[in-house]
């Protein structure tokens, strides 16, 4: 009558869905929690997930139910000590865990509700607005790059992944071995019998002779049952085995204009910007060093925060941070060990002539050494309107053009939105998921 | 001596089968339970939370309310706050019934009882259930309810879907039938049934027009009015029924959502008329079971400890005044008031004899109890059965709160002058009609203003959540297509 199921191993996550579905329904909170962590979070650990907070009315399924106050109730608690019939209690203040008040329904306050995103949930969020094309958002969410390797042969194994030379040549011996007759060996015997039989009388040696070949074929088609052509035991499959791929290590230059004409708004984009960078150089090296760099008519090495969050007054000149960029390369980082990536944000005003030595610095010294150098210009929403055409632009616009054309390895960007920022690394990626591919 | 069931804490598939073997016997044999055949399934803590934001159901549609809940159990349950119930039980044929794999053999054997045996026999034998529910179809309908829901989706876009969902979900619980019999108990046709609702659909639509000429000729408002009403099967107290049939905006997929949404509301509506009873039931159960096996010596001193220990804990009834109070405990009362049909059966004292002189001192309590399991609910159960003795035993006393006065006043406590109104207000409040707002459409001028009219009938003036009746009338516009409006009176 009774029957027992082990359910333990079935696959779990039965309500995957529905949590889509409900991240989906709070979208524009999930968002915000998002940007909030984004603007709060070092660049590198962008990769955990946040908590986020909701309010209860966003979430609220309502029905029609009594109000919790108004009107005559009667009901009967348990534990009475000392009441009378007849007593009067003063009501007890609201909000206060009194007599015979219920919590909501389902057990839940007032507070917000909360829950915590998990990092793939938080990177697709992410990931979002910065129309990232899918093939690259698969790979940077990925958390390892593992490749198949070869590794030998083994004797369970996926169909596609037989291997027949193996198969056939173990086959082969198995067969030598245990002398199975062959085909060709038994095509003989069956002519010579069918001669013999196509004889109108045959004499006493001939009938021996078919006596013979009759058992002789019987007996090797029997042995040929017991001896198959290919068994079970000769399979063999190419086994694979998953190796992450070798990594080596980047050192990462964030460059940026920190003076006043750089606002909250410039300073976001410019760390999405940043982010996508070190996202994608996490997932192709084992270790990435970041370096930041800021300037105004003075560059100088600080550290995230600082980089960030404080301000600095002062002109501009852009050259200087290419000149504290090749100072650390220099002494740090040699271009034989390291890879080297930079990233530079800034709004596009430079100091009037130091843009032609920025072409300088950038030709004659860092893009020799640099596997990619990624500028963007961040720009305002009503500026981006009338800067359509490349071809225009501030002085050092032109210049880092002119760069461009000459380099592959140089790329440029106006970006007056999150959404404008990944084509400036579009070249990375295509090559990288070539190289994935070849 | 006979021999041990299990010893120590760990159970395999051996020990439970023996075990649910020896539950089984005791079960059939000396307490005469009538039971569907039982499916017992091990599930994990994660698995297990599934089934809690699926409304303890093996499969469900999907919706982001299920989401919602997922996610606020699993955080109470990471953070400590909140354990995991031991077992979940459907109302289906075979009774499937989880049990978690963290459970303790004693805590296995415990639950197979409670859950396997108590509740399984309940809801075979409870009226309601039987005449409510259909338990050998229920999984057949929830899955065809999630392909149908899944592929809505694909067709009609998931927003669509989701929010004619939350506006049915909004309506669930003002759509169950009362007092008659669902027009179509069977569950299982429904598929085939889908294409014939999609003619009639298309035929309402035409009496839609028809209306729309009549009106120019008749002179007579008044009679028109209520044979317009008759037509409409007015007045309606199932809201979403009424809306499926006679909506003049929704898609016959949606009337097909809305279907799925009410039938799963009413097979719920038994369980939540017999909260009292069906915990009452699977913990007598368990209770004399566990005794049973325990005196035989098939279970040892130790597990019949910790059994116990968790049992004492499930009926615990925190006083009114303490922290951890949330409203009288089911278990606690059903368990209580059980225990006491048992003893007035037995060993009645003259109070027993007094209050039931059919049953005091008839010593066939199995006989007793199983005729209450089978033919009463909560409300009925409490107005025949709760005795002066667990009154005193839980210390019980009515309470009065009239918004009307400065303060409450205590109406009645377990003396002599008292049982009977404590009795009484007990009873009252665990009638679901009392509990849940009164609500029931009174009229709709399809060929006029097509104006959606609700009556709430006002039980002891109490009101209705203001902000969520705004939201839920939001709900039911969407539905409907027009104005709705709601008009409140006394009873």
């Amino acid at each position: 009558m009774t029957h027992f199921i082990d359910r333990r191993l079935n696959p779990k996550g039965r309500s995957t869905g529905n949590r889509r579905r409900f991240i989906g329904r709070i979208k524009a909170h999930v968002r915000e929690a998002v940007d909030a962590s984004v603007r709060k979070r070092g660049i590198t650990d962008m990769e955990a997930g946040t908590e986020v907070s909701v309010p209860r009315d966003s979430l609220s399924e309502p029905s029609f139910r009594h109000a919790s106050k108004g009107g005559l109730r009667e009901g009967v608690l348990p534990g009475n000590r000392n009441f009378r019939a007849g007593d009067e209690i003063e009501r007890p203040p609201p909000g206060g865990g009194g007599a015979g008040r219920k919590g909501a329904p389902d057990g839940e306050g007032e507070d917000d509700f909360v829950f915590a995103l998990s990092r793939d949930e938080f990177l697709d969020i992410f990931f979002e607005n910065l129309e990232l094309p899918d093939l690259i958002k698969r790979s940077l969410a990925g958390s390892s790059v593992a490749r198949p390797r070869r590794a030998g042969l083994s004797v369970t194994g996926s169909p596609a992944n037989l291997n027949v030379g193996r198969t056939m040549r173990r086959a082969m011996g198995r067969r030598i071995a245990l002398r199975r007759p062959s085909d060709a060996k038994l095509d003989d015997m069956r002519e010579r019998l069918f001669a013999l039989e196509a004889v109108f009388e045959p004499d006493a040696a001939q009938r021996a002779e078919m006596a013979r070949l009759q058992g002789e074929i019987e007996a090797a088609t029997a042995h040929r049952r017991r001896v198959p052509y290919l068994d079970p035991l000769d399979l063999r499959y190419s086994h694979f085995e998953p190796q992450p791929e070798p990594r080596a290590q980047a050192v990462m230059f964030c460059l940026m204009d920190v003076s006043a004409s750089m606002g909250a708004r410039e300073k976001d984009l410019a760390k999405r910007f940043f982010v996508l960078l070190h996202l994608f150089l996490t997932r192709r090296y084992d270790t990435v060093d970041l370096v930041f760099i800021r300037h105004t008519h003075l560059a100088s090495e600080v550290d995230e925060q600082t980089f960030f969050h404080s301000r600095e007054s002062g002109g501009t000149m852009v050259s200087t941070a290419l000149a504290e960029m090749h100072r650390v390369q220099s002494e740090r980082y040699p271009a034989s060990e390291w890879n080297i990536y930079a990233a530079q944000a800034s709004d596009g005003d430079n100091y009037q002539g130091d843009s032609r030595d920025c072409q300088i610095w950038l030709e004659s010294e860092l893009l020799k050494i640099c596997q990619h150098f990624a500028y963007v210009e961040i720009i305002g929403e009503a500026e981006a309107r009338i800067l359509r055409d490349a071809a225009r632009g501030t002085e050092l616009w032109m210049a880092y053009r002119e760069v461009a054309e000459r380099w592959p390895n140089f790329a440029m960007r106006r970006v007056a939105g999150a959404g404008d920022i990944y084509p400036v690394f579009r070249d990375l990626f295509a090559r990288r998921s070539e190289a994935a591919h070849g | 001596m006979a021999e041990l069931l299990f010893d120590g804490p760990d159970w395999n598939f051996d020990t439970l089968r023996r075990t649910t073997e020896a539950i089984e016997k005791v079960a059939r044999e000396d307490l005469g339970l009538d039971t569907y055949p039982n499916q017992i399934e091990i599930i994990s803590t994660e698995q297990m939370l599934d089934a809690y934001s699926s409304t303890g159901m093996p499969l469900m549609y999907r919706h982001w309310s299920f989401g919602k809940q997922f996610i606020h159990h699993e955080r109470l349950y990471s953070k400590g706050v909140q354990g995991l119930a031991y077992e979940i039980v459907i109302n289906s044929d075979p009774c499937i019934c989880y049990c978690l794999e963290e459970n303790t053999m004693p805590m296995q054997a415990l639950v197979i009882a409670h859950a396997a045996f108590g509740h399984n026999h309940f809801f075979k034998s409870n009226h309601l259930f039987r005449q409510w529910t259909d338990p050998r179809g229920i999984l057949d309908y929830l899955d065809y309810a999630r392909n149908f829901l899944g592929q809505c989706e694909e067709r009609h876009g998931p927003a669509q879907v989701e929010r004619t969902l939350d506006a049915a979900h909004a309506l669930m619980s003002a759509s169950v039938f009362r007092h008659r019999r669902p027009a179509q108990p069977s569950l299982r046709a429904e598929a085939q049934r889908a294409e014939k609702r999609i003619e009639d659909d298309e035929r309402a639509a035409h009496y839609l027009w028809s209306r729309i000429e009549a009106e120019h000729r008749s002179q007579d408002h008044e009679g028109e009015a209520a044979a317009r009403r008759h037509a409409l099967g007015l007045p309606e107290e199932n809201l979403i029924y009424f809306l499926e049939r006679h909506s003049p905006v929704l898609d016959p997929w949606q009337r097909q959502v809305l279907r799925i949404v009410r039938n799963i509301a009413q097979y719920f509506y038994p369980q939540r008329q017999t909260q009292v009873m069906n915990e009452g039931c699977a913990c007598f159960v368990h209770f004399h079971i566990l005794n049973r096996l325990h005196e035989q010596g098939r279970i040892s001193d130790g597990a019949m400890l910790e059994i116990l220990h968790s049992h004492s804990g499930v009926l615990f009834q925190p006083g009114y005044d303490h922290p951890g109070y949330s409203g009288i405990n089911p278990y606690a009362l059903g368990f209580a008031m059980m225990r006491d049909v048992q003893r007035i059966c037995e060993a009645p004292t003259q109070e027993d004899r007094d209050w039931f002189p059919a049953i005091a001192g008839s010593r066939d309590w199995r006989g007793v109890l199983k005729d209450a399991w089978a033919n009463y609910r909560d409300e009925s159960f409490i107005q025949q059965f709760l005795s002066p003795k667990v009154m005193r035993d839980l210390r019980l006393f009515g309470l009065r709160d009239a918004e009307t006065e400065e303060t409450m006043r205590v109406t009645a406590i377990h003396d002599e002058g008292g049982y009977h109104a404590v009795r009484d207000t007990l009873a009252r409040s665990y009638d679901l009609s009392s509990r849940a707002p009164d609500i029931e459409v009174l009229d709709a001028d399809l060929a006029g203003d097509r104006i959606l009219r609700l009556r709430h009938t006002l039980r002891n003036e109490v009101p209705l959540e203001p902000r969520e009746r705004e939201a839920t009338l939001a709900c039911l516009r969407d539905l409907w297509g027009y104005d709705v409006e709601i008009e409140e009176a006394s009873s």
